[in-house]
This record gives C-alpha cells, sequence and structure tokens, in this order.
C-alpha cells in the first residue's frame, strides 16, 4: 500500500485506537469503540465522522449553471444561492457515473461534492463535457477537508460547543461563515444517516480544530466508516458502488425523483432514461427481510423462492442495528419487485426464504 | 484429560478422546468485534481440514470458518443461534460445533497454547 492516502486528521485517529483500514484509496477509521455504539450514539445523540476523504469540485465561469444542468441529473436552474441539490452524473446510455451534491454559491459558481472514490474518474468525465462551455473546473479535493456531525444533538453541539449558528439553516441548505475565532467555514444542513446533522467544509488545519474542540467536549462521538454504512443502509440511502455504478441507472435504483426528464436543455444520458422509463425498467432495486439470523452481503444471489432461478443480487446487507433483523438491498428482476414477493438469498451454501419489502427499514428524522 | 490446539486461521480443537470441540480463538474474537451470526453446519456432516465449514459474522463482515482436522459433526451449540454473542463473552467455553476425528494424526500438524500465543504475537506486530 505505497500510495494510500492519509487525510488531515490521520494521527487523531491513530491516537484514539481507531481500526483502520484502505477505503477509496484513503486509509480510513472504520470504528473506535464498536460500530454498534457509534450507530446508537448517532441515532440517539451526536456523532462526528472525519468524511475528508470526500472529493470536492468548484465549477466556475459565465456557463456555469449550464454546464452544471448538462451533467446533473436535478434541475439547478434559477435557484437560490445557498441550495443544495442531490442528483447524479450518467453516461449517455443512462449509467451512473457518480452520485453528488451541488452546492449552489452564486449565478455562476457551483461546488460539486462527489465520491472519494471516483474523483479521478469525475474529474476527466467533467472536463471531456466541458468543451462547449465557458467554465473553469477546479478540483479542490486536497485541499478542503470535511466533517460530518449527524444526529438528534447534532444542532446543539453546533451552536453551543463550536459557536456555530445553525439553528435557522433549513434541510439541503449551507452558508459560508467563519468560526468565533474567524476560521472561514462551509457549513451545510445534510448528512448520510438519516439524523438530523450538518456538514462542514475547512481547509485542514480548521478541521483538525474543530475535530479537537469535539473531542475535548465530550458531547460527539468518533465515529468510522463502519456505522457511516449501517445508518445509511437502514433508511435505504445507497452507496455508490453498491447501489448505483457504471452499469446501474439511478431510475433501476428507485431514485427517479432525483432526475428530471422534463428540465429544459436536458443533460447528459437523459434520453437513454427516457427510453427506460417508457419500456419499463427490467430490474429494480428493492428491500429484502429473511426470517432467519442468517445476514445476506454485496454480492450474494437472489432467487426465485423455490430457489430455481437467479433473479438479481444483494447490493447491500447486514445483520441491521436500529432495526433487528437480517435486512438488505438488492437489485432484482422487476417481475419480482412487488413489496410482499417470496424470493430466496444464497448464504454460502445454503439458501433462505427472504420477503421484497420497502428499501427504508428505518425512519429518517430530518429536521426540515 | 483434554489438550487444545491452534489453527493459523485461529480456530481452536480441545481434543478429549476421539471427539474434539471447534470454536475461535480470543484473538479472533476480539479481531471480529461483536458476533452478529454464527453460520453452522448440521448434524451428521463431514468436515475437511482445510475447507470451510461455517462463518462467523460481525456487523461490517463475514470470516469464514476453516476446519482444523476432519471429522463428522455430532452436535452444533445451538444456544449461539439465538445468542452469538456468547463467542465473545467466552470463545474456549462456547465452542461452535463437536465432531469425531477422522484422522487424529492432523492434530499434528497444529499449534499449542504456547506456539499460538507466540503466532498472535507475530501477527499483531504487522
Amino acid at each position: 500500500m505505497e500510495n494510500i492516502r492519509k487525510t488531515c486528521l490521520y494521527p487523531r485517529h491513530i491516537a484514539l485506537g481507531a481500526q483502520m483500514s484502505p477505503f477509496a484509496g484513503f486509509d480510513m477509521p472504520i470504528q473506535y469503540k464498536g460500530i454498534a455504539e457509534e450507530h446508537n450514539a448517532v441515532r440517539n445523540a451526536c456523532g462526528v465522522f472525519d468524511v475528508s476523504h470526500m472529493g470536492e469540485v468548484l465549477i466556475s465561469g459565465p456557463d456555469a449553471e449550464k454546464y452544471v444542468n448538462h451533467i446533473f441529473t436535478n434541475d439547478i436552474t434559477g435557484a437560490p444561492d445557498g441550495k443544495i441539490f442531490y442528483g447524479m452524473m450518467l453516461h449517455p446510455d443512462g449509467g451512473t457515473v457518480d452520485d453528488l451534491l451541488v452546492y449552489r454559491r452564486g449565478e455562476n459558481n457551483f461546488l460539486l461534492v462527489i465520491n472519494a472514490a471516483n474523483i479521478d474518474k469525475d474529474i476527466d468525465w467533467m472536463f471531456k463535457c466541458a468543451e462547449c462551455y465557458n467554465v473553469r473546473i477546479e478540483d479542490l479535493s486536497d485541499e478542503l477537508g470535511e466533517l460530518a456531525i449527524q444526529g438528534p444533538e447534532a444542532e446543539s453541539v453546533m451552536e453551543n460547543v463550536l459557536g456555530i449558528k445553525c439553528a435557522d439553516l433549513a434541510f439541503y441548505t449551507f452558508r459560508e461563515t467563519a468560526l468565533p475565532n474567524g476560521s472561514a467555514i462551509l457549513v451545510s444542513r445534510t448528512g448520510y444517516t438519516g439524523e438530523d446533522g450538518f456538514e462542514i467544509y475547512a481547509y485542514p488545519g480548521i478541521i483538525v480544530d474543530i475535530w479537537d474542540a469535539l473531542m475535548a467536549s465530550g458531547n460527539a462521538e468518533p465515529c468510522g466508516l463502519g456505522c457511516r454504512d449501517t445508518l445509511r443502509f437502514e433508511v435505504g440511502l445507497p452507496l455508490y458502488g453498491d447501489e448505483l455504478a457504471d452499469d446501474i441507472t439511478p431510475l433501476e435504483a428507485g431514485l427517479g425523483i432525483f432526475v428530471k426528464l422534463d428540465k429544459p436543455g436536458g443533460f447528459i444520458g437523459r434520453d437513454a432514461l427516457a427510453a427506460q422509463k417508457a419500456e419499463g425498467l427490467r430490474r429494480k432495486l428493492v428491500g429484502l427481510e429473511l426470517a432467519d439470523r442468517a445476514i445476506p452481503r454485496h454480492g450474494y444471489e437472489v432467487l426465485t423462492a423455490d430457489g430455481s432461478e437467479v433473479i438479481g443480487a444483494v447490493t447491500t446487507g447486514y445483520r441491521g442495528i436500529s432495526v433487528d433483523k437480517s435486512i438488505a438491498m438488492a437489485l432484482i428482476d422487476a417481475r419480482y419487485a412487488e413489496k410482499g414477493t417470496p424470493v430466496a438469498v444464497r448464504i454460502r451454501k445454503k439458501i433462505f426464504p427472504a420477503t421484497v419489502t420497502a428499501k427504508k427499514f428505518f425512519k429518517k428524522s430530518y429536521k426540515k | 484429560m483434554s489438550k487444545t490446539f491452534f489453527s493459523k486461521t485461529h480456530e481452536y480443537v480441545t481434543v478429549d478422546g476421539e471427539n474434539a470441540v471447534i470454536g475461535i480463538s480470543d484473538f479472533a474474537q476480539k479481531a471480529l468485534g461483536n458476533v452478529v451470526y454464527v453460520d453452522m453446519p448440521e448434524e451428521g456432516d463431514e468436515i475437511e481440514a482445510g475447507e470451510d465449514f461455517g462463518a462467523v459474522e460481525s456487523v461490517k463482515a463475514a470470516s469464514d470458518l476453516i476446519a482444523p482436522v476432519s471429522g463428522e459433526v455430532i452436535e452444533i451449540n445451538e444456544a449461539l443461534e439465538e445468542n452469538p454473542r456468547l463467542v465473545n463473552e467466552d470463545c474456549m467455553a462456547n465452542w461452535i460445533i463437536k465432531v469425531k476425528l477422522s484422522d487424529p494424526s492432523q492434530l499434528d500438524d497444529l499449534m499449542d497454547a504456547e506456539a499460538y500465543a507466540a503466532f498472535c504475537a507475530s501477527e499483531a506486530a504487522h
């Protein structure tokens, strides 16, 4: 692992005794005390995640809004500054290049937050798509750190521990502000846990100061990527590489509300998705629930109830933590996607019965 | 007199006469963290040294159980079906399967407690 990268908080993770593991080219904390404890801290109180591995790309210039609309499935036309959109970048065939957040900083200035695993691919793609647009594309991934502060007590921790005014910040909006010591930060009411929470972007030194203040307060549990995955999974949020991929469209992943097929000017991949919608989906992302304790994992085969035919595969699966059941998301043949349909999952040498359910196993508690 | 042997994949075998119980070592249960599921074979199944016979799962991952010896499964630890965390609480008392050994000479390929402790120390140092 010669080229493995480290975030600005790497020494803090080591000092806390975190279990580290490579993720998307970074040596990242998977857990500190334990996945379940950290998961529950976020559901019940407040947890903080180092997500400095995420990529940030600044798009500016006279054609910035037109360009972002061209590569992005959601419609950002005429949005107010400070608004955030979730959506995808697509290949012309409708497969997903990445899912991302678009932060509108100004009329022609957007910050795109992309998955760490896709930074190189995304940047290449953005340049490739920019030929006819007067835009500047700047990769800030190495320059910015990011923290996610999540949970029902996140607002109070932000205000009282860090002195960041945020109670008035609406869901999926952001502001560029400063810590009481004057350090510049960008704060958004966003996250990836299904709980209320915030994400802070800043230069590395500031990120380290914020982390230290949170640790000193004892009011935010350090949380690793292990529980980030269990938290997002239970509320049905997709992870690129599991529920989304170069050969999976957002319609198949059930993310149609973030795809504006009718927006003026269209977007890359629009025609392929319109055709897919018109023809009807051949496969769909569903939830699965097992009666047994056996745990369906990524890649395991989903079969017809009698076990005779493979109809898809598990994308993510766990023994749920907030939901004490063996549950999964799976991409399966659309003919079996109706809720309540009996199917089966192959787990090593055995086949277990499962039932198709909704993808949301646990209710989100956003403050909107 | 029972005697315990360990494999490089962190399973133990405690031999008592022609029978033995197999479980995972303390090193293994600590590395796994909270065990949420133990996938066990059925009574009457044959297990073969070096082949997987089930899995122990934490929240994050499934780890195959590799048979340290060959034999016929004569009992499974049914308590683990409802309470897999017993493996974390006391992994030596909470063995996973009991087998009738088919080739006791296979025990010669395993480590005794002292050699295993040294093996774990070298693994942890990596």
